[in-house]
């Protein structure tokens, strides 16, 4: 695995233009989207003046003129950038080792509550990327879910999620 | 001098055994979050912002406040020690403060960045103590073409101003604005732009764009660039200190400029990122010895920050007697307000003086405070970078999770913050400025409550804009700094044939 990421070193992953023309059009699809919206509610001028859809349709028109010359800018102006990287594999394999853990854990957040997968979520990324030995990263990872529950339901009571599949804390009496 | 007499009210107000506790506690945690990359003064206040709604409104205040304080002294250790700003006004410091550190002028570099925020601040709080008021009371005869208006001046000066492409920075900031439209409409009640789903009748909350664009991407591009951190040992010692105060009066000239330089960015939404830079460049173009800039000389770092702090200072001004912050983190003082049950703008000054003055009279102190504070915790503080990246990306992740959840207890929340962290990525990489994103998403409802009153007053007709001077002139203002990347072009091409 980490010989194969020297020889990737320099590769990459997508370049700046190519995601420049990603962007703009993305941008363009929103525009269209709260078009139709605020044409939907109304645009023009009712019984009692501006509709709802009145000032969003402007919003909307200046997104779609603003992203169009972006993207003629990117496509056709700029070609010489087609080289340029907008990131590495190398780099992007960093990236997405923390994005995707992170999407797991909100999940988790969202099924178990936020101590236990807080918990789990710093310990498996000390041990997995940091090369932590499994004590170090227990200690760190319980102390700060303590930490948090001390903090926000104990001090400022302020509830955090407890979970809406299943509360691990209830084994210590929580609910 | 009523000023004089309100601000001394202030003082009463803000010097509580308890307001000074939070001070202290508010500046060591914005030294904190100055220093750990992916939080910041934006999004570190925006994460604690619920854990003050029990708090008396002056005391959030002064806490918050103090926190942003923190942060703008914070990002200068890291940028002195390790060559990485831990804020993205501190890149200018790393010019000249990294090589004085590896020259072994660690504690000179620090003392002086310090010194100079601090003076740089004062000076802006100054300003802000007389020019405030005046400015408020000039604003109460303000309608709602005219505060419309000043909207539109405050957002074309971002395009004026933007280095990037225009079209990029419009894009953004009508992104901003469309999120804002999303959920409920104030006027008539209707449901807008939420397509059937239920989460989206809260709208967009701009504290959870705060937390996912400059937290979560923070965290995103910091792991891309791969951070070790290798920094030079930090001790401030009392003589180094001394030494360093003596020498500085010197550098009156380039600190006077900066703090000039600060304060007009701060005020037009520029913010302090600019202004550091465009510090730094003046006075390399000016000082005597400018060729050697960048091989550690302390001008080069008193130029920056004195700029930065100033500008991060000043950008409450707009904040307090408009209701208009200048910079992403005064948008989130801005939303405290609001949770807080205060109106912003000038009315602020008239019927919330002790509020008003209380934060003024704190923003004295608490610079003082973080002045004393960083001076004598640097080592503390620098420990904390020693910290590896991977304990202190998953623990900023959580938390960034944990200040999504509590701004509306929701969930869904949770995820958008994680959408909006990836948007910030892209976002950084491609030159999308986020300030105006932020700002439109914060303003947006009412840039439009005071365009739709606008168009009642003159059945639909434009001219309103133009229907006095005062208003007309802002407008036109407005339209310069819009057409100004053209205009620039324009006089660059006759420049150049001439």
């Amino acid at each position: 695995m980490s010989e194969q990421a020297n020889n990737s070193n320099q590769e990459s992953a997508i370049s700046v233009r190519v995601m420049d023309i990603i962007t703009s059009i993305v941008f363009l699809a929103i525009g269209v989207t709260v078009m139709i919206g605020s044409l939907k509610l109304g645009a023009s001028w009712g019984a009692d003046g501006p509709e709802a859809g009145y000032f969003p349709f402007y919003i909307s028109l200046i997104i779609l003129l603003s992203s169009m010359v972006t993207l003629y800018q990117a496509a056709i102006v700029n070609k010489k950038n087609k080289t340029e990287s907008f990131v590495d594999s190398e780099p992007l394999k960093q990236v997405l080792a923390v994005l995707l853990p992170a999407i797991v854990f909100v999940l988790g957040v969202q099924l178990i509550g936020i101590y236990v997968s807080s918990a789990l979520y710093i310990a498996i990324f000390m041990v997995w990327l940091g090369k932590y030995p499994i004590w170090k990263a227990v200690a760190v990872s319980v102390g700060v879910s303590v930490a948090l529950y001390l903090m926000f339901e104990f001090w400022f009571q302020v509830p955090l999620p407890h979970g809406s599949w299943f509360n691990p804390l209830e084994f210590v009496g929580v609910n | 001098m009523e000023e004089i007499n309100a601000l001394f009210n202030g003082f009463a107000v803000a010097m509580t055994p308890f307001n000074l506790l939070l001070m202290l506690v508010g500046v060591t945690l914005g030294v904190i979050i100055g220093v750990l990359p992916g939080l910041g003064g934006a999004n570190g206040i925006a994460i604690l912002l619920p854990l003050t709604f029990t708090m008396p409104p002056t005391s959030a205040i002064i806490m918050l406040s103090c926190i942003y304080w923190g942060a703008l002294f914070g990002g200068a250790i890291t940028s002195v020690l390790f060559n990485i700003p831990g804020e993205p006004w501190s890149v200018a410091t790393t010019f000249d403060g990294y090589p004085m550190a590896r020259n072994g002028k660690a504690g000179e570099a620090l003392t002086a960045a310090f010194t100079s925020s601090f003076v740089g601040a004062f000076f802006a709080i100054v300003m802000i103590t007389f020019l405030a008021p005046l400015v408020a009371k000039f604003a109460l005869q303000f309608g709602p073409p005219e505060f419309f208006s000043v909207y539109l001046l405050t957002f074309c000066s971002f395009v004026g101003m933007n280095k990037g492409s225009p079209f990029k920075t419009i894009s953004a900031m009508m992104l901003g604005f469309a999120l804002a439209t999303v959920g409920m409409d104030t006027v008539t009640g209707q449901l807008r732009l939420t397509f059937g789903n239920p989460e989206l009748m809260r709208g967009f909350d701009f504290l959870i764009a705060v937390i996912g664009l400059f937290g979560i991407g923070e965290i995103l591009l910091s792991m891309e660039e791969g951070l070790a951190f290798q920094g030079a040992a930090a001790k401030i010692r009392g003589k180094v200190v001394l030494e360093t105060w003596k020498q500085l009066p010197k550098y009156w000239a380039t600190s006077l400029r900066s703090c000039l330089i600060g304060c007009w960015m701060g005020i037009t939404p520029g913010g302090a990122t600019p202004a550091s830079f465009m510090a730094y460049g003046v006075a390399k173009r000016v000082s005597k010895d400018g060729d050697k800039f960048g091989t550690g000389k302390m001008e080069g770092i008193v130029a920056p920050e004195t700029a930065a702090h100033a500008a991060g200072t000043a950008a409450l001004l707009p904040m307090l007697s408009l209701g208009i912050p200048g910079s992403p983190t005064a948008a989130v003082l801005l939303g405290g307000l609001l949770i807080w049950g205060l109106q912003p703008g000038p009315l602020l000054f008239v019927e919330k003086p002790d509020f008003v003055w209380g934060l003024i009279a704190s923003m004295y102190l608490g610079n003082l405070a973080g002045l004393f504070v960083v001076l004598t915790c640097v080592p503390l503080f620098a420990s904390i970078l020693r910290i590896p990246f991977s304990i202190i990306a998953p623990v900023i992740i959580v938390i960034c999770a944990v200040g999504a959840y509590t701004v509306h207890n929701a969930m869904f929340d949770v995820w958008l913050m994680l959408g909006f962290g990836v948007l910030g990525y892209v976002f950084k990489k491609l030159d999308y400025p986020m300030a105006p994103m932020v700002l439109a998403l914060v303003l947006g409802d009412r840039a439009e409550d005071s365009f739709r009153q606008s168009m009642l007053f003159s059945q639909g007709s434009l001219d309103i804009f133009f229907s006095n001077p005062l208003v007309g002139g802002i407008t036109s203002l407005a339209l310069v700094l819009l057409f100004w990347p053209l205009i620039g072009k324009v006089i660059g091409k006759k420049k150049a044939t001439a």
